[in-house]
């Protein structure tokens, strides 16, 4: 059978066995509403309740400030909308960033239409907003901060505990999209001073369509979701409890070793960025050297185009992403690769690899072994490499 | 997503490279949109007789060029002429409706080689009435219209 090696896990993560046995029998023996007063119902109540102590436990939260979502896109629209919508009173201006996850950016644009006013900051080449700039673009109205941890496509983390710190000063909410940075990088939200942050399952080995909000306590933060009183009437809907059982043991699985976890992907990491630079010219790495998730590698190849690659590498087993506007269905390559200031011709040339708890020095070394030739016989058909060839 | 065909014209493609001294060159495309098609064209009486390519882009924008390498060989100029990106795309078993584009530019690819040959050679086409071989570069000041 032909080799199959999976570097996408900034794209979903498979499921530990842990996880998976934890939540089967929620599906059909342990099946009560928790809202149900029987013992079935109670019997998940507190199956919730728990699962709520073991993430909350993860980022020093209490419990009764985590919230039950059905994932990170839903928990950044809700922690936006939410404070958007609780302070217009106070204030319409909100302060993003130009690299966020569509879920921001979409959800920003859509509040625009709204009434509200939105400042989208720069970011540097590494792809980290500036304080200065940060706090430049404050205003007396300024209602909220929302600016990711660390970033999905390039990886790099930015300064949340300043910009915290800065919002705070100012009175301004602040919420955070941890989605990637959550299981993959310490978070303690009471020492980083944040009031929101988003968080999603199934990056960290647990399952798709559950995620949580952190919501600090005192936050004002309008409900999203109508209807029961589920999660404290802020988010109705009976309770996805096989989800959140299984986040619940995920959460606490991925924070059990997360220093081990964090320096077994840095290793790796950092070998295949080594390994691929010797081998094929006319590469570089996107995103910071060191301030970056442990597993994210992203690099752009010259004169090729990203589809291309990732096409070529699934043909050999290897799964893995790219920026290029082939690959987005839209016209252009990635936002995120555009604002760190690259041209669209560099930009289409972007492959993700992103590394996780099963990936193996061998897969590290099949990648360091297939790669290089597949972007040679590329190069051998591209119009733009002759030029470089011919010492133009 | 992609066909059968259209992974093997990817995987394999049919001919790759230039051809010295070629009789028609034609380039359509821009990196800034991703891609870029270079077709070298050898013609004598009239009849392709060698042709080959290059092209920076997508699986399909290979897929593409090297289809249409296929179906113009041997073909008179004319012929070459009447290619037109639907035939591309059929012969490759159909393209997902987002990837047309690259059938369109394989199209412009031969019709730009044939315009410049024609244009060396004083020779006239009714076929290529119309044609602008820089269209494609113009489009692309407007960003809009990098995808056709």
């Amino acid at each position: 059978m032909r080799k199959k090696v999976y570097l996408d896990y900034s794209a979903t993560t498979p499921m530990k066995k842990e996880v998976l046995d934890e939540m089967l029998p929620f599906f059909n023996v342990q099946f009560g509403n928790p809202s149900s007063i029987h013992s079935f119902g109670r019997d998940n109540k507190t199956a919730v309740a728990k699962a709520r102590e073991q993430i909350a436990k993860t980022i020093n939260a209490a419990s009764d400030e985590i919230f039950f979502t059905a994932g990170g896109s839903e928990s950044d629209n809700w922690a936006i909308k939410g404070v958007a919508y609780a302070l217009k009173e106070k204030g319409k201006h909100i302060i993003t960033s130009k690299i966020e996850h569509h879920a921001v950016l979409h959800t920003c644009q859509y509040l625009e239409k709204e009434g509200f006013e939105v400042t989208y900051l720069n970011v540097d080449a590494y792809g980290l907003i500036s304080l200065e700039e940060l706090k430049a673009a404050i205003r007396p109205d300024t209602i909220l901060i929302t600016i990711m941890f660390a970033n999905n496509e390039i990886g790099t983390v930015e300064p949340v505990k300043e910009i915290a710190a800065m919002a705070k000063a100012h009175g301004i909410t602040f919420h955070t999209d941890a989605v990637q940075a959550y299981g993959n990088l310490p978070i303690d939200v009471k020492e980083l001073g944040i009031d929101l942050m988003s968080i999603s399952a199934h990056k960290v080995y647990g399952p798709k369509g559950i995620g949580a909000l952190y919501v600090k306590k005192g936050t004002k933060l309008h409900p999203l979701i109508h209807g029961g009183a589920q999660e404290k009437k802020r988010r109705a809907g009976t309770e996805n409890v096989p989800g959140i059982v299984g986040f619940g043991k995920a959460a606490e699985m991925a924070f059990e070793d997360l220093e081990g976890h964090m320096e077994s992907l840095i290793s790796k990491r950092d070998r295949l960025i080594q390994e691929l630079k010797e081998r094929i010219p006319f590469m570089h790495l996107n995103g910071h050297p060191t301030k970056r998730l442990p597993g994210n590698v992203n690099i752009c190849i010259q004169f090729i185009e990203g589809e291309a690659l990732l096409l070529s590498l699934d043909m050999v087993g290897i799964a893995s992403s790219s920026g290029s506007a082939c690959t987005s269905g839209s016209l252009d390559p990635s936002h995120v690769l555009m604002a760190i200031g690259l041209t669209h011709e560099v930009a289409h040339g972007s492959l993700r690899i992103t590394i996780g708890d099963f990936t193996t020095d061998e897969d590290i070394d099949y990648v360091i072994q297939q790669l290089p030739p597949i972007v040679d016989r590329l190069r051998q058909m591209s119009p733009l490499f002759e030029k470089v060839k011919g010492g133009n | 997503m992609y066909s059968d065909k259209v992974m093997d014209h990817f995987m394999n493609p049919r001919n790759v490279g230039e051809i010295e001294n070629a009789d028609a060159v034609g380039q359509v495309g821009n990196p800034k949109c991703g891609d870029i098609m270079k077709m070298y064209l050898k013609i004598e009486d009239g009849v392709i007789v060698d042709v080959k390519f290059k092209t920076f882009g997508c699986g399909s924008a290979i897929a593409t060029s090297s289809m249409a390498t296929e179906m113009i060989m041997g073909k008179t100029i004319e012929e070459a002429l009447n290619l037109s990106n639907k035939a591309v795309a059929e012969a490759l078993d159909g393209l997902p409706p987002v990837k047309m584009h690259c059938s369109v530019l394989a199209e412009q690819a031969v019709k730009s080689a044939i315009y410049h040959y024609a244009e060396k050679n004083g020779l006239y086409f009714k076929e290529l009435e119309g044609f602008d071989p820089d269209a494609d570069e113009d489009h692309h000041h407007d960003e809009e219209s990098c995808h056709i």
